[in-house]
């Protein structure tokens, strides 16, 4: 029987000819991805464990990107660990405060994950480098340390569902609206354990601005990876980035699918998911005038150079209303210059926004913009559970860039015209 | 293995930030996060939750992100085992991969029931309706960890 593109990957990286849906293998690993929250818990494993080295000092990756610049005492304890940790091991690619991004923007960024890639990270949103063509998945702190000290993972071969994507997506419309349109068809749970396979003619309309937030939110569907097939798009992204040679996997064409969903782009609107969940998607036939305290743009979701640019054009000589506090957050330095270079920082700051260093800060809730009781905040994040950003009785609407732009000059939920 | 305990139940979707908020996971400590299993769905649970506990639930337990604090501070509240009708994959992993029993069937119970869990033979009975559900056990591999004590101690075991 053929094989699904995540499949294909798996195999090659078990030394198996061939894999199906339910088979556990143990795959051998291109690079392990921790963060400054979940690396402290995988040192203590690993330490306890009496492992004294790393597998490859080139493929263990460190981002200090969640409480950092460290937001309180025991965050800085926490990194302290991680970046004494990093210097006594020898890790490459530990990116701190001045390097450091939010870890899905600034992996691919920095050209660390290539097509074929299998990658592991503490982190759920890992999955976002499937837009590359990879596959890659989020674990916990134990199988990073296990990573960490062996390049290998336990994976479940998963089974698949395809999305057949046709057309294009219409003006002041992204990768954002389909991920969340997706999420409102299939719920939280849709593709639990599955595979969401991308591919059709409309791939090829997707920046890969697009497919990374798309894949990036795969997770929110239950997903153990979401996936891209690799095209010009893909590889002029990679062009300059890495040395690594890319390797295409495609699909069988027989290769099985548990269910196939056609979208067609051009008929995507622009989508929110009201709280708590981020299957509760509406357009905005669909959504009543909801007044709103905060708006933040960024995250591993949305906070690249192209989002920053949507928000932009759509501040650009206005002013956020009254009451509003918007916060804006480049998800790398790179972005961050480049935004500055542009121009867009200034575009934020004089149409009353705050803008900030790369970090995580209020999409978990860290820091950086908490919400108090009973505020309303559109975010350009992807998750709106219960006291996400805050308190637990305010409340997190997800949306584009654009929508977010539009929303805090209008101070209310509202369409980018 | 078996184990007895009172349920707590709970619904579908439970998240990993209801089950340890991200303002708390500025520590690894399994014993200060404890203090804050549960804080944002259910203040009660850390004052009522009594060791050998079981957490039931019902679809996509654990879902969000990838913490391993969630499994841990449930494990460290003295829970004894989680049954949920579907787990979330990551918390999936991470409750075998640190030792917490999970189990996913789909069983009638409600809150303050008591059950008694027979991991061997796949069976939970509820010994105050007096039911039995079949579940499946986890593949050998899955196993082999379990009993190896977690993910880490089955390499070592290997290794050596
Ligand atoms: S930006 Fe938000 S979702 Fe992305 S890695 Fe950071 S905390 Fe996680």
């Amino acid at each position: 029987m053929g094989m699904t593109m995540t499949q294909k990957i798996l195999a090659a990286h078990c030394g198996e000819k061939s894999v199906e849906a339910g088979q556990i293998i143990m795959a051998d690993l291109d690079l392990v991805l921790g963060n400054d929250i979940t690396t402290p818990v995988a040192i203590n494993e690993f330490n306890k464990a009496g492992c004294d080295c790393v597998y490859n000092k080139n493929k263990v990756v460190f981002v200090m990107d969640h409480f950092v610049p460290n937001k309180d005492i025991k965050a800085a304890e926490q990194s302290k660990q991680i970046r004494e940790f990093a210097r006594d091991k020898g890790v490459v690619n530990f990116f701190d405060v001045g390097t450091m991004g939010v870890e899905h923007a600034l992996l691919p960024e920095k050209g660390m994950v290539v097509s074929g890639d299998l990658v592991i990270g503490a982190d759920s949103h890992t999955c976002t480098y499937g837009a590359l063509g990879a596959f890659s998945t989020g674990v916990g702190s134990t199988d990073m340390a296990a990573g960490m000290a062996t390049g290998k993972v336990w994976l479940k071969v998963p089974p698949a569902i395809k999305f057949n994507l046709t057309g294009a997506l219409p003006k002041n419309v992204g990768g954002k609206d389909v991920i969340l349109h997706i999420l409102g068809l299939i719920g939280v749970d849709g593709a639990l354990y599955k595979s969401m396979e991308f591919t059709g003619d409309g791939v090829k309309s997707l920046s890969m601005s697009d497919r990374l937030c798309i894949a990036n939110m795969a997770i929110e569907g239950g997903a153990k990876n979401g996936i891209f097939p690799v095209d010009g798009v893909t590889v002029a992204y990679l062009k300059g980035r890495t040395d690594r040679k890319p390797v295409v996997y495609e699909a069988d064409p027989d290769a099985e699918y548990e269910r196939i969903i056609d979208i067609d782009l051009a008929k995507i609107r622009q989508t929110v998911a009201f709280p708590h969940l981020p299957e509760n998607a509406r357009t905005f036939d669909d959504i009543p005038d909801i007044p709103i305290d905060q708006v933040v743009i960024g995250s591993c979701t949305n906070g690249r150079l192209e989002d920053l640019i949507v928000a932009a054009g759509i501040l650009k000589g206005k002013k956020i209303a009254d009451g509003v506090r918007c916060i804006v957050l480049p998800a790398t330095q790179q972005i961050y210059l480049d935004a500055m270079e542009m121009g867009l920082l200034k575009t934020f700051i004089d149409a009353g926004c705050a803008v900030s260093t790369p970090t995580c800060g209020p999409c978990l809730g860290g820091h950086m913009g908490i919400l108090a009781k009973g505020e309303r905040c559109v975010a350009t994040t992807n998750r709106n559970f219960v006291g996400r950003m805050g308190h637990p009785e305010s409340e997190v609407y997800l949306a584009s860039p654009a929508v977010a732009a539009a929303s805090a000059l209008a101070g209310k939920i509202a369409p980018a015209e | 293995m078996k184990l007895t305990g009172d349920v707590i139940r709970y619904g579908d979707n439970v998240d990993t930030d209801v089950i340890i908020p991200a303002r708390y996971l500025n520590t690894s400590s399994a014993k200060e996060l404890a203090s804050h299993c549960m804080e944002d769905l259910d203040k009660t649970f850390v004052a009522r939750v009594k060791p050998g506990d079981i957490i039931a639930a019902g679809a996509n337990f654990g879902c969000g992100s990838s913490r391993e604090h969630a499994p841990l501070a449930i494990k460290e509240s003295g829970v004894g085992a989680v049954v949920a009708k579907s787990f979330a994959r990551i918390f999936y992993r991470n409750a075998i991969n640190i030792g917490l029993p999970i189990i996913e069937c789909d069983a009638d119970i409600a809150e303050g029931d008591k059950v008694e869990i027979d991991f061997d033979n796949g069976e939970l009975h509820n010994l105050t309706k007096n039911t039995v559900t079949k579940f499946a056990p986890f593949p050998p591999f899955l196993q082999s960890i379990i009993a190896a004590g977690g993910l880490l101690n089955s390499i070592k075991g290997a290794a050596q």
